[in-house]
């Protein structure tokens, strides 16, 4: 940062406000104010500084679509293993040579996978898809993009974080990248990456220098979604436009506050987890580790560890996490379906409410994924009352939606499909959870195909269409174009359809008793039922994937080709991001900031089809919302 | 050749959705809002045929495949995780139902159409109120139903229940039942090698008669409790038949009490299946072997379990007599303890 740029007019009281090459700060009454060279457009920026303005940018708008781009990067590779997996348990006696070619031929003698190769792959799919995809894909995109321009800030608090935590988080990745072409491998140790299995080196191959990988990587992940968390509620709290009360402000920044909060108060603890690990690991410490012989190498020397003390760190962070990856799309999903159906979000102060309730609650139900751990059944009967209490929350959602909908006067784009479909796969996968939140039932489902099938339906692919939700819906805003239509249809209702395909029949395995991270189920005469339920589920598995390339191809071909945007406002929308120039330019807004006059949610209001939250409240209107 | 064949064919048929779709675009775009609508209303029409086929499907696929689902419980306590498993069924099932029903109707009936504006309908706290009740009325039973079993489930066991210990290792499963005395000997972990697997301290006279087979014999009709720890990683005690899952750790021993109630010859004739035999499995990722820890399982009546326990020796007498391990040991050595085989029978 050169002493030119500070010199930009900045006032003492922000010093954050200095980085920013365009510099606001905020007056005596809370309002931002921008000091710009005006007309500074992006295509000028683009000749002036190509690495400034695309590599190391503070734009928030431009950061969100790094984030969303090495997110879409991410989820080819995570789904691509998945396929590569179910390849096995589907068709297992293909051969797929070309492991051997990327891998190496150690990995797959013949083109047959080894069962090592196979745990390495189901760890990396969940690793990489919960937390590279459905939390920095999903939350650093949406949060980043409309933070300020939905509060109607200029950028983020501070930029220079927000760009060190995209930064971050690209680290994170290329260590968890370059982890495959080790000797050893990727860590291959499941992604909840439970020690003993994980502590000691010699217990498997997917416990070598791959895991040691895995655990700096996730190390950098968590600095870079600290750094991010941290900024978004700063800006939410700080940065609002005159008039955009809290109570004013759509449930999509709602739901990125919320999960900001949850991410920085869990993801410490994941930290200090994996740091007693490395110790466990690298300097013979025993946090973790008491009694233990392996096999062709003898006793090892730790005494007096809890193997259960990683469990509880490790979901005090991992069930918080799947509410961070489910909020967002909450959020998102309650804007599109306001939006697209014409009507206010019914209930926006319950929806408020139940996040609210939701996220509260999300920190004192970890143990629901260890009733079968050997815990005290008391604890446990502790755990299944708060548990089930987060049904009643998620249930006054799923209401509140299925009742914007009703009387509605529905635009289906393809937002407005993955919405709807958001709703139905919550739907499904949220009752599925109260199986499985009841220990009872737990004692017989636990570690079967059942709970794969309930959250990759409940958090994987419902989370995936809250993302895929908000790209078909604000790609608008962020390159002035429009993805194609047709194309969108078509993507989500073989997603749609495929996913229940893949998912709906692994509670009929589950119920069998099916054990989930099976290379194969061939050694079991209870298990080997479901070959030819099995070969349907990869079919649809593949199907769903080919699906996902063509979004990748509308994606990339929209952003130059597609049909462009030619009015401020394409979805007739009330949040004041459309009140920016098609192509909003670091700063966001040309002149002075919009300021905010009613709630978010106005539509069909007195015989309007919709009131944007720039039009001052008319006199004697009433409002519903605070 | 099948690949590249598969490839090209997969391209062309991408490339043919992206041509009809952008012609379809261009048409939309010069139809405008007309076009909107058409959209709108056979995605209508897509969401109302998608949600009666889904329930549809949904009944009938499970219909179609219970007979691939695990059969009767085996053990008493399984009948109450089956009862639980139903009652929660049911009241979901109805929720479910309805939910997606109406989900997929109003996707239907209110598409867009020309001139209407959507209802203003922002709130209303009486059905806010409604739809936090009657859930949590709902939970509030599963809660109560739920617990009343996990209690009996997990209480302490009766005080005549056998034991037996089940280890877990890199790959495959020991277990180790008590000798005559009906009391298992202590065990050490520093004790283990390559023989005494579970590291048994024949120090202590109650481990002299214990016996370590390769399958699990239970006695249908008396209550077990299943001693589980596990040598190296975390491995998980599954036995989907009786119910029972429960991790296996190091360092930290857990327990299951349990009563088999279906022996595994009742179990091949309700099955009607001649090769139907109980498994253990292990249920928690271990490494390389996992999907081959596998121990078979079988449920005797009276006369078959004293058969088998008949045939059963010591280990110490099998493994362990006039080895060199056996110096490892002052008790034995001083020949102070009987192992005389053959009297394993009594009281167990």
């Amino acid at each position: 940062m050169s002493t030119k740029d500070l010199h930009h007019g900045h006032s003492e009281q922000h010093a954050g406000a200095a980085i920013t090459d365009h510099v606001h700060y905020q007056d005596t009454e809370g309002v931002i104010r921008f000091e710009a060279d005006h007309g500074h457009h992006d295509s000028d920026r683009n000749k002036k500084n190509f690495i400034h303005t695309y590599i190391f940018s503070t734009d928030h708008k431009m950061i969100g679509k790094q984030f969303l781009i090495t997110g879409i990067i991410w989820a080819i590779i995570g789904g691509g293993l998945s396929n590569i997996f179910r390849m096995q348990l589907g068709f297992p006696d293909v051969p797929l040579h070309f492991i051997g070619t990327i891998f190496g031929d150690k990995w797959a003698p013949g083109g047959k996978m080894t069962p090592d190769f196979y745990n390495m792959l189901i760890t990396m799919h969940g690793t990489i898809l919960v937390f590279f995809v459905l939390t920095a894909g999903l939350s650093g995109t949406f949060a980043n993009l409309l933070i300020p321009l939905q509060i109607g800030a200029r950028d983020m608090a501070s930029p220079v974080l927000n760009m060190l935590s995209y930064w971050f988080f690209f680290l994170a990745g290329a260590v968890m990248f370059t982890s495959f072409f080790l000797p050893s491998g990727a860590a291959g140790v499941s992604w909840v990456f439970y020690p003993p299995l994980s502590a000691i080196r010699s217990a498997a191959v997917g416990s070598e220098t791959g895991a040691d990988f895995w655990l700096i990587s996730m190390a950098l992940f968590i600095v870079s979604s600290l750094l991010g968390g941290l900024n978004y509620i700063t800006t939410i709290l700080n940065l609002r436009t005159k008039g955009m009360s809290m109570s004013k402000l759509p449930l999509t920044i709602w739901a990125l506050l919320i999960t900001a909060i949850l991410g920085l108060l869990s993801f410490p603890v994941l930290l200090g987890a994996a740091i007693l690990l490395i110790f466990d690991r690298s300097m013979g410490t025993s946090f973790y580790l008491d009694k233990i012989y392996i096999s062709g190498i003898g006793a090892m020397p730790h005494e007096g560890g809890n193997p259960i003390l990683y469990q509880h760190l490790f979901w005090f962070l991992g069930h918080p996490e799947v509410y961070i990856v489910i909020l967002p799309a909450f959020g998102i999903v309650s804007e599109v379906l306001a939006v697209n159906s014409r009507k206010p979000i019914f209930g926006y102060r319950a929806m408020i409410l139940s996040m609210l309730a939701i996220a509260a609650l999300a920190f004192f139900v970890w143990a629901h994924h260890m009733f079968v751990t050997g815990l005290n059944p008391f604890v446990g009967s502790v755990f299944v009352f708060l548990t089930l209490l987060i049904a009643i929350p998620s249930a006054i959602k799923v209401f509140n939606w299925i009742t914007t909908i009703w009387r509605a006067n529905i635009r289906y784009t393809p937002a407005m499909m993955f919405s709807v479909g958001f709703v139905s796969l919550f739907i499904s996968g949220g009752l599925t959870g109260i199986f499985l939140g009841n220990s009872s039932i737990d004692i017989q489902l636990h570690d079967t195909y059942f709970i794969v099938a309930h959250f990759h339906i409940v958090m994987g692919v419902a989370a995936f269409f809250g993302m895929f939700a908000g790209v078909y819906h604000w790609f608008p805003k962020m390159y002035g174009r429009f993805m194609n239509r047709t194309i969108g249809f078509i993507h989500f209702w073989v997603t749609f359809v495929g996913s229940y395909c893949i998912f709906w029949p692994m509670h009929y395995q589950g119920m069998a008793g099916v054990p989930r991270r099976y290379y194969s189920h061939g050694a079991f005469e209870s298990f080997n039922k479901f070959g030819a339920l099995s070969e349907f589920i990869t079919i649809a598995a593949i199907v769903v994937f080919l699906a996902q390339l063509l979004f990748v191809f509308n994606f990339l071909y929209s952003m130059y080709r597609g049909k462009k945007v030619t009015e401020l406002n394409p979805w007739k929308s009330n949040t004041i991001e459309w009140t920016t120039p098609i192509h909003p330019g670091h700063g966001n807004w040309d002149g002075p900031l919009p300021e905010v006059h009613r709630g978010p949610y106005d539509y069909g209001k007195d015989g309007e089809d919709f009131i944007p939250q720039t039009v001052p409240m008319r006199p004697g209107e009433t409002t519903h919302h605070g | 050749m099948t690949t590249y064949l598969v490839i090209a064919a997969l391209l062309l048929i991408g490339m043919l959705v992206v041509q009809i779709s952008k012609a379809n675009e261009y048409i939309n775009t010069l139809r405008g809002e007309d076009a909107e609508l058409d959209t709108d209303k056979i995605n209508g029409v897509l969401w109302l045929i998608f949600t009666i086929l889904f329930l549809v499907g949904i009944v009938w696929s499970t219909w179609y495949f219970s007979p691939l689902f695990l059969p009767e419980s085996a053990s008493e306590h399984g009948h109450w995780i089956d009862t639980m498993f139903n009652i929660t069924l049911i009241l979901t099932g109805i929720v479910f139902v309805l939910t997606q029903a109406a989900l997929g109707w109003f996707a239907w009936k209110y598409h867009g159409k020309k001139g209407k504006l959507g209802f203003y309908y922002p709130e209303n706290n009486k059905l806010e109120m409604i739809w936090t009740v009657v859930p949590a009325i709902a939970l509030t039973i599963l809660v109560v139903v739920g617990l009343y079993y996990w209690f009996r489930i997990t209480g302490p066991a009766s005080a005549d229940a056998r034991v037996v210990e089940i280890t877990g290792k890199q790959f495959n499963w020991l277990v180790r039942y008590p000798g005559p005395d009906g009391k298992l000997g202590t065990n050490n972990w520093k004790l283990i090698d390559e023989t005494n697997a579970v590291g048994i301290d024949f120090n202590n006279k109650d481990g002299l008669d214990d016996v370590m087979p390769t399958e699990l014999h239970f006695e249908v009709n008396k209550p077990y409790l299943l001693k589980i720890g596990a040598r190296d990683v975390i491995h998980d005690v599954g036995l989907p038949h009786f119910r029972i899952h429960m991790d296996a750790m190091p360092g930290l021993p857990t327990h299951f009490k349990f009563t088999p109630t279906i022996t595994t010859d009742e179990m091949k004739k309700k099955t009607n299946n001649p090769n139907f035999d109980y498994e253990l499995c292990c249920d928690y990722l271990c490494g390389k072997g996992h999907s081959a820890m596998k121990m078979m399982v079988y449920v005797d009546t009276k006369e078959q379990y004293q058969a088998w326990l008949q045939k059963q020796k010591s280990f110490y007498e099998t493994a362990i007599k006039g080895t060199d391990e056996e110096k490892k040991f002052k008790v034995a050595a001083t020949g102070t303890v009987s192992t005389e085989s053959g009297n394993t029978q009594t009281n167990l």
